[in-house]
C-alpha cells in the first residue's frame, strides 16, 4: 500500500526543533551495518542537498514565498547534516567514492525498471552504464593505489566490470541534453525519478569537485577531473527530463514531493533501527513541509495541488542488486552514445562530440590508464596468479 | 640531491615573515581580550564524553559464518581465551603488508622517475623488499583460511591501522615530495609493521600453532632488515644532504 497523503499530514514545521546533539548523532559502522543503509544514506544526502539547492534557486526568483522556503530550508540544510554526518570518520574519500557508484548503479538500475516513459527508461540505462563504468575505474584505482578492495565497501551487491568505457562517455554539451516529459501527460513516478537521479548525481558532481584535490597521486587527481566532467554532464542529462515549462510553485511542490517518497522507501525498507527511526522521523518533517508548500501552492497558484502530486504515493524505490538487469543492459546497449537528444549507435555521433572527446583525450586518458588489465579480484589484485608467483619467489630469496 | 629536495626560499608560513602584521594581530587580542568573551556552560570536554559514553565500536571481527563451517576450517584449533583477537590481528597484518606492497611500488616509482637520485637507492634491493611484504600478505592470507575465517574481510584493527597510515600514501604518491622524505614515510610503516608482527607472534605463541609460528618468525626478521635498511638509508641520504 502506498503512503496516502490526506492520512498523514506530519510533523509540524514549526516543532521541526533539534539541538546539535540531536543534528550529530553516531555515524554508520562501515564494517558492520548493511551496504544498502549506506546506499539509503548517499541518496538521502544528494536528495537534501538538491531541495536546497532548488530552495535557494527559488528564494531568489520569488519574492511571496520566501518566507516560507527560509524556514522549511533551514530544517532541511539541518537534515542534511544529521544524514551526510552518518558517515564514519573511518570510510576515506576513496571508499565513500565507491559507494556514491554503487549509489548512482543501484538506484538508476532501480529507475530504470520502473520508469513507465520508454524515452526516459531508455535515459537511465545509458547513464547507467556510464556510472558502472565509474566504478570499476576507481576500484582499479583503490586497489593499486591504497591496497584495498572496493568490494569491501559493496558487499557483493554490485559488479565490478567495464561499462560504457569513461574515456568514450564525454560528449558535446548539447548532446547530454535529454527531450523533458511533458507536465500536463507524464505519470507522477516519471516527475519523482527524474528528481532522485538529478540530486544524486548533482551530489556526486559536488563530492568529487571537492574531494579530487585531497590526492596526493597525479592519475587520482586526474581521474576525479574526469569523473567529475562526466558527473556534470549526467546533471545535464537528467536535469533536462523534467518539464521546463513546470512553474516554480510547480516544481517547489515536486520537490517536497520527491523528500516525501524518497524518506517513505528508506523507512520501509531500513533494516537498521536506529536509521529507521532516522527516516520515519525525516519522513514526518517532509509531510509538514509538503502541507506548507502545499498551502501555498493553493494560494498563490489557486489550484488544487493534487493536479501536480499524487494523492497515493507509489510502491517504495526498491534498494536491492540488479546484478542481473545491469548485466543484460552492459550486452545489449554499451555501445550507444547520444546525438543531440537520441540515443544512437556510437558510429552515429555528431563531430561535434568526437572532436570534443579527442581534445579532452588528446594528452592521455586517466580512466583508461588507471584500470589497465584490472580484474577485481577477492581480497584485491595482489591475490592473482601473476602476484602469488612472485611472492613465491620472494619467499625463497628470503632473509637476503 | 635533486630537485625535490626542499631548499632555502620564501616560506610564508611563519608570523616573522609579516612582522608589521604580526604586531596587529597581537594588537587586535588586546583590544578585544579573551576574558570579555562570555563564558559558556559547556566544556570541549563535556562534549566529546557525550559522544564517547554511547560510541559502539567501529565493527566487529569477521567470524566464520557457520559452526560446521568452524568445525571444518580449524577455527576451533585455535586455543587462547579470545581467539577473535587472533583473527583481528591476523587481518591488521595482512592489509597492513598489503598496503606496505603499494607503498614500495611508489617509492619505487618515485626513484625510477628521478634521474639524479642517490647511487646507493638500489632499485633491486627495493623491489626484492616489496615482493617480501607481498609475501607476507599472501601467507597470512593463507593463515586466516587455516583458521577459518575470511581472508577478504577488513577486520577492525585493519580498519584502525588503515586510518592511521592514511597520510603515508599521500607523502609516497606526491609527485613533489622528495626521495628522504618519502623514506622517512616508510620508515613509520616499517616500524609499526615490526611491532605488529612481535605483538602476533605473542599471540600464535598462545595458540600453539608451531608451524605458523616459525613462519611469523621469519617474517618478523626480515622486517627487522627492513627497518635497518630503510633507517640506514635514511640516515645516508639526510647525512649526506647536510654536507652540501
Amino acid at each position: 500500500m502506498g503512503l496516502k497523503l490526506e492520512e498523514n499530514r506530519g510533523y509540524p514545521l514549526d516543532k521541526q526543533l533539534r539541538s546539535w546533539k540531536d543534528i550529530v548523532i553516531e555515524p554508520l559502522s562501515k564494517l558492520d551495518d548493511d551496504a544498502m543503509t549506506r546506499v539509503r544514506q548517499i541518496l538521502m544526502n544528494g536528495i537534501e542537498t538538491e531541495a536546497l539547492r532548488f530552495s535557494h534557486a527559488a528564494h531568489r526568483m520569488n519574492p511571496h514565498i520566501q518566507h516560507e522556503l527560509a524556514i522549511i530550508r533551514r530544517v532541511e540544510q539541518h537534515q542534511a547534516t544529521t544524514i551526510n554526518w552518518l558517515t564514519p570518520p573511518d570510510q576515506s574519500p576513496l571508499e565513500t567514492t565507491i559507494a556514491y557508484e554503487q549509489v548512482a548503479i543501484e538506484v538508476t538500475a532501480a529507475v530504470a525498471q520502473r520508469e513507465p516513459d520508454p524515452y526516459l527508461a531508455q535515459a537511465y540505462r545509458f547513464g547507467l552504464l556510464e556510472d558502472f563504468d565509474h566504478l570499476y575505474r576507481y576500484s582499479a584505482l583503490m586497489d593499486r593505489l591504497e591496497g584495498k578492495d572496493a568490494n569491501n565497501i559493496l558487499q557483493s551487491y554490485t559488479d565490478i566490470l567495464p561499462g560504457r568505457p569513461t574515456m568514450v562517455e564525454h560528449r558535446h554539451p548539447i548532446d547530454d541534453i535529454r527531450t523533458p516529459y511533458e507536465k500536463s501527460a507524464a505519470d507522477p513516478l516519471t516527475k519523482l525519478h527524474a528528481l532522485i537521479l538529478v540530486g544524486g548525481e548533482f551530489q556526486t558532481h559536488d563530492y568529487y569537485m571537492n574531494i579530487g584535490p585531497l590526492f596526493s597521486d597525479p592519475l587520482a587527481r586526474q581521474l576525479y577531473a574526469e569523473i567529475a566532467s562526466i558527473e556534470e554532464q549526467h546533471v545535464t542529462h537528467y536535469e533536462s527530463m523534467c518539464d521546463p515549462t513546470e512553474s516554480w510553485m510547480e516544481k517547489w511542490l515536486l520537490h517536497e514531493a520527491n523528500e516525501v517518497y524518497n524518506y517513505y522507501s528508506c523507512a520501509e525498507q531500513e533494516t537498521n533501527p536506529r536509521i529507521k527511526a532516522l527516516w520515519e522521523q525525516f519522513l514526518d518533517y517532509e509531510l509538514g513541509h509538503l502541507q506548507v508548500a502545499m498551502e501555498a501552492f493553493k494560494k498563490f497558484e489557486g489550484r488544487d495541488p493534487m493536479q501536480i502530486i499524487p494523492s497515493v504515493f507509489p510502491d517504495p524505490l526498491p534498494y536491492q542488486s540488479n546484478r542481473n538487469y545491469v548485466k543484460s543492459v552492459l550486452a545489449a546497449e554499451v555501445n550507444l552514445s547520444a546525438n543531440g537528444t537520441a540515443f544512437v549507435d556510437r558510429s552515429q555521433e555528431h563531430p561535434r562530440s568526437v572532436h570534443y572527446r579527442n581534445q579532452l583525450n588528446a594528452s592521455g586518458s586517466p580512466s583508461e590508464a588507471v584500470a589497465a588489465n584490472y580484474i577485481w579480484t577477492p581480497g584485491t589484485e595482489l591475490n592473482r596468479p601473476k602476484y602469488a608467483s612472485k611472492a613465491v619467489h620472494a619467499a625463497k630469496g628470503a632473509m637476503i | 640531491m635533486t630537485h625535490l629536495e626542499p631548499t632555502m626560499g620564501k616560506n610564508r608560513t611563519g608570523a616573522q615573515m609579516s612582522p608589521l602584521m604580526s604586531a596587529a594581530m597581537l594588537e587586535s587580542i588586546k583590544e578585544f581580550p579573551w576574558d570579555t568573551v562570555q563564558p559558556t556552560a559547556d566544556s570541549a570536554e563535556r562534549i566529546r564524553l557525550d559522544y564517547a559514553k554511547d560510541a559502539h565500536a567501529i565493527g566487529s571481527i569477521p567470524m566464520p559464518l557457520t559452526l560446521k563451517g568452524m568445525a571444518r576450517t580449524g577455527y576451533e584449533k585455535i586455543k587462547g581465551e579470545k581467539p577473535e583477537i587472533f583473527i583481528d590481528k591476523l587481518g591488521e597484518r595482512m592489509a597492513f603488508e598489503r598496503m606496505g606492497v603499494r607503498l614500495y611500488q611508489a617509492l619505487i616509482r618515485k626513484c625510477e622517475m628521478d634521474p639524479a637520485r642517490h647511487a646507493s637507492m638500489d632499485l633491486y634491493r627495493l623491489q626484492q623488499i616489496c615482493d617480501s611484504e607481498l609475501e607476507h600478505m599472501q601467507m597470512l592470507k593463507q593463515a586466516i583460511e587455516a583458521v577459518g575465517a575470511d581472508p577478504t574481510a577488513t577486520t577492525p584493527g585493519a580498519d584502525a591501522m588503515a586510518v592511521a597510515s592514511m597520510g603515508l600514501g599521500q607523502v609516497l604518491n606526491d609527485p613533489r615530495t622528495s626521495v628522504t622524505q618519502c623514506l622517512e614515510a616508510i620508515l613509520i610503516a616499517e616500524l609499526a609493521d615490526t611491532d605488529g608482527w612481535q605483538l602476533l607472534i605473542d599471540l600464535t605463541q598462545e595458540t600453539g600453532d608451531e608451524t605458523m609460528l616459525a613462519q611469523f618468525q621469519r617474517a618478523m626478521q626480515e622486517e627487522e632488515v627492513h627497518v635497518l635498511e630503510i633507517r640506514s638509508l635514511l640516515k645516508e641520504l639526510t647525512l649526506g644532504k647536510t654536507k652540501l
